[in-house]
């Protein structure tokens, strides 16, 4: 097993790409940059490629593969190994995160080819990468930290990648900050699980979390303690309410960015990391109801407030906020599997949906209004066909991926909760409309662009490719679960089982037994309809008569201000947060505490030291007889003090 | 026989009347000399305690003494020779420029 057992070599090759060239790549060509940034990332994914292949001829007890490399910390009875772990979970995001990064760096070579930042660029993805796959490698909680604050280090870097503007440096930083609240609930639901358990290791923990007697719904236990402060973490990192308002904000980095990090690949990580703890969520019940909430409550919510937006690329920010809380309302519902599906078909479209609108961008000069695209469709044709085929994918039109994986979810919350089943059927209406929304306004109707100032021109090849690639993934990538449909076998679901039924045999055994026949219905089943809704009522409004949206944002002033206001939450915050937290630190932390006590103790001691120093100058007269009269005085007091002691 | 505690007593005040001349004394020449004054008195005081108590190690410690005053003597006078060419004084309250 070669690759399995140097799994550190998958990590490490991106890692190799980001210090040559971020440490040598000062005097480089762009060439060599390109075939370093790009060579790393193609042998990362062939290396998981490989890795995958081998753990495929597994025998089933080798399963999880855990390979330690080396002890990394050891402090009393804390150990923490620096080891690596590959079940199928790991293996579907590591080949989501290295395939689709891939396909990323491609398209950025041609996106970012003319940027001054180009080595700087690469660089900081490449270091993603490496850190994006210890995260989804690590073996146990502590290296699963270090790659969630490494990625997080990257998202600020490349969401602040424009340093010069004063925007995108604000952006980064918001983004730094709110996910330092996140981070901080999961290293304390880290501790607290080292407090429980005494190891961190995924292997120890989870099978003695699913062990142990579920704690009673309603009753905050320590299972539950664990389960809220783990998913407090992932709230910050997956862009959940109330954590949410940083990934619109970050649309500020460059447009690779976003599909890779802030659609893809980081922001999932949050949701993996509740799917490789779902033994703890699942004896947590009260825990799980949170996450379900607030998984559909920010699915709703963030498609409302897409609905109105005019940026392109923030109407795909709210919208990978709301799929994200479709996988959190999965997990809440207990189908860790199908939230885990949905991430990766969410990978593919909304990863093409972020790279076209990038194509749309480039096309366009820079423009990123909707307002001032329009009839693009014959201008950029492969960019409009592999978007159209992503929009068909998150709409859940029938066949393509997201209508498996979006199928799935919402059949598993019917289960559990008709409330959360029916927000959710909503929301699937509200995406489908934002969605065609952004497809019309962007490639149908007339051009409302000055011909003579943009130069619309489709984009190069190495753009051009990763989309295609992404489509067809778009359009194939849920096929693994179609045999369902006939009443055969959910092939994804199969897959995943062995991780998910340790310890989760309840629900599993549930999910399975809900048969094809549903899934049947579901074809043409609430989903699906509410989908057509919000293609016809698009449709209707942006095609049919382009003055409906005007005459309805005027006649219904009051919701159209609240919702383009983005329920003026950045304002709350601001007003009950950031503003005290700004005094206190202005008034209490610094002119108080940093000015007076401990810029005062520095300096009140700096003033002693001089002033008992000015004295004792005094004795330093350079006369020889009294520094002979002081020896005398000291030998003198030295002896009788020696005779008195003696005496 | 002149009891020990004699020649100590006068060890003694010799020791203390080089400590007072080297301290009151203005005059480098006159201080030098209260330094040998004072080592000459640690020499009384060695040998008054060699026959008091009939060991040679006494005696023998005077002539390292004797022999570091001598040379302290030689190494001393050049010092203020040059200090008296340097400065045209032999008033230590002048040569100061320690405190520099």
């Amino acid at each position: 097993m070669p690759v399995l057992t140097y799994l550190w070599i998958i990590p490490l090759l991106p890692l190799a790409g980001a210090a040559a060239n971020g440490i040598f790549g000062r005097n480089w060509s762009k060439g060599t940059v390109t075939t370093v940034a790009l060579s790393s990332t193609t042998l990362a994914f062939a290396a998981a490629l490989e890795a995958v292949r081998e753990f495929l001829s597994f025998p089933a007890d080798q399963i999880p593969w855990i390979k330690s490399y080396f002890t990394w910390i050891t402090a009393g009875t804390f150990r923490a190994d620096f080891a690596l772990q590959v079940d199928q979970l790991t293996v579907i995001m590591l080949l989501v995160v290295t395939g689709v990064g891939w396909l990323i760096h491609i398209y950025s070579s041609g996106y970012m080819h003319d940027d001054p930042g180009y080595r700087r660029f690469f660089s900081y993805l490449n270091l993603f990468m490496f850190f994006m796959l210890v995260l989804i490698l690590a073996g146990n909680y502590l290296l699963m930290f270090v790659g969630w604050e490494g990625v997080g280090l990257c998202s600020y870097l490349l969401i602040g990648f424009y340093f010069l503007k004063q925007s995108a440096t604000n952006a980064g930083n918001k983004a730094f900050w709110v996910n330092r609240i996140g981070d901080f609930g999961f290293i304390l639901g880290v501790l607290l699980i080292f407090r429980t358990f005494g190891t961190l290791d995924f292997a120890a923990v989870l099978p003695r979390a699913a062990a142990m007697p579920s704690d009673p719904s309603g009753h905050v236990g320590v299972l539950t303690a664990i389960a809220l402060l783990l998913f407090v973490g992932a709230t910050g990192k997956s862009a959940q309410i109330p954590l949410y308002i940083w990934l619109p904000d970050a649309m500020e980095g460059p447009t690779p960015v976003s599909a890779l990090i802030h659609a893809a690949t980081m922001v999932t990580a949050g949701v993996y990391m509740v799917v490789r703890s779902h033994a703890i969520f699942l004896n947590a019940p009260t825990a799980m109801q949170v996450v379900g909430i607030i998984g559909c409550a920010t699915a709703l919510f963030a498609a409302t407030i897409g609905l109105v937006q005019t940026d392109i690329k923030k109407v795909l920010a709210y919208s990978t906020v709301s799929q994200l809380g479709y996988m959190f309302l999965a997990c809440g519902v207990g189908a860790f599997g199908a939230g885990v599906f949905h991430l990766m078909t969410h990978a593919f479209f909304k990863g093409l949906l972020f790279l076209a609108a990038g194509s749309v961008i480039h096309a366009m000069g820079g423009e990123q209004d909707m307002r001032k695209m329009g009839g693009l469709r014959k201008k950029i044709p492969v960019t409009f066909w592999t978007m159209f085929m992503a929009t068909l994918a998150i709409a859940g039109a029938p066949g393509f991926s997201g209508f498996f994986s979006k199928d799935e979810i919402l059949n598993e919350a019917q289960h559990v909760s008709p409330v959360l089943w029916g927000l959710g059927i909503l929301t699937a209406g509200l995406t489908s409309f934002y969605m065609f929304r952004l497809l019309f306004l962007t490639f149908f109707g007339e051009q409302r662009y000055d011909e003579h100032h943009v130069h619309v021109h489709e984009s190069p090849k190495n753009m051009l490719a990763p989309l295609i690639v992404l489509a067809i993934l778009s359009v194939c990538g849920g096929w693994m679960a179609a045999p369902q449909l006939w009443g055969g076998v959910n092939h994804f679901k199969q897959f995943l089982a062995p991780v998910l039924d340790t310890a989760s045999a309840s629900a599993a055994s549930e999910s399975t037994g809900g048969g094809g026949s549903e899934i049947v219905q579901a074809l043409f089943g609430a989903p699906v309809i509410a989908g057509l809704l919000g293609f016809l009522l698009a449709w209707w409004m942006y095609i049919k008569s382009p003055e409906t949206p005007k005459k309805l944002a005027a006649s219904l002033s009051a919701p159209y201000k609240l919702l383009s206001g983005k329920y003026f939450i950045d304002a709350l915050y601001a007003t009950v947060i950031v503003r005290p937290l700004v005094w206190i630190s202005d008034t209490i932390l610094w002119h108080c505490i940093d000015d007076g006590v401990i810029d005062g103790a520095v300096n009140g001691v700096a003033a002693v030291s001089r002033e008992s120093g000015d004295r004792l100058r005094r004795v330093n007269s350079g006369n020889v007889r009294s520094y002979a009269t002081w020896i005398i005085v000291g030998v003198l007091v030295f002896t009788s003090l020696l005779l008195w002691m003696v005496a | 026989m002149v009891p020990t505690s004699y020649y100590l007593v006068l060890s003694a005040v010799l020791f203390g009347l080089g400590v007072i001349a080297f301290v009151f004394k203005r005059n480098i020449i006159t201080i030098f000399m209260s330094i040998e004054l004072m080592l000459n008195a640690v020499n009384l005081a060695f040998v008054s305690f060699s026959r008091a108590l009939g060991q040679l190690q006494g005696q023998v410690f005077v002539f390292f003494v004797i022999v570091v005053a001598a040379a302290e003597a030689a190494v001393g006078l050049a010092i203020i020779i040059l200090i008296n060419r340097n400065r045209g004084t032999l008033n230590v309250e002048r040569v100061d420029s320690l405190k520099d």
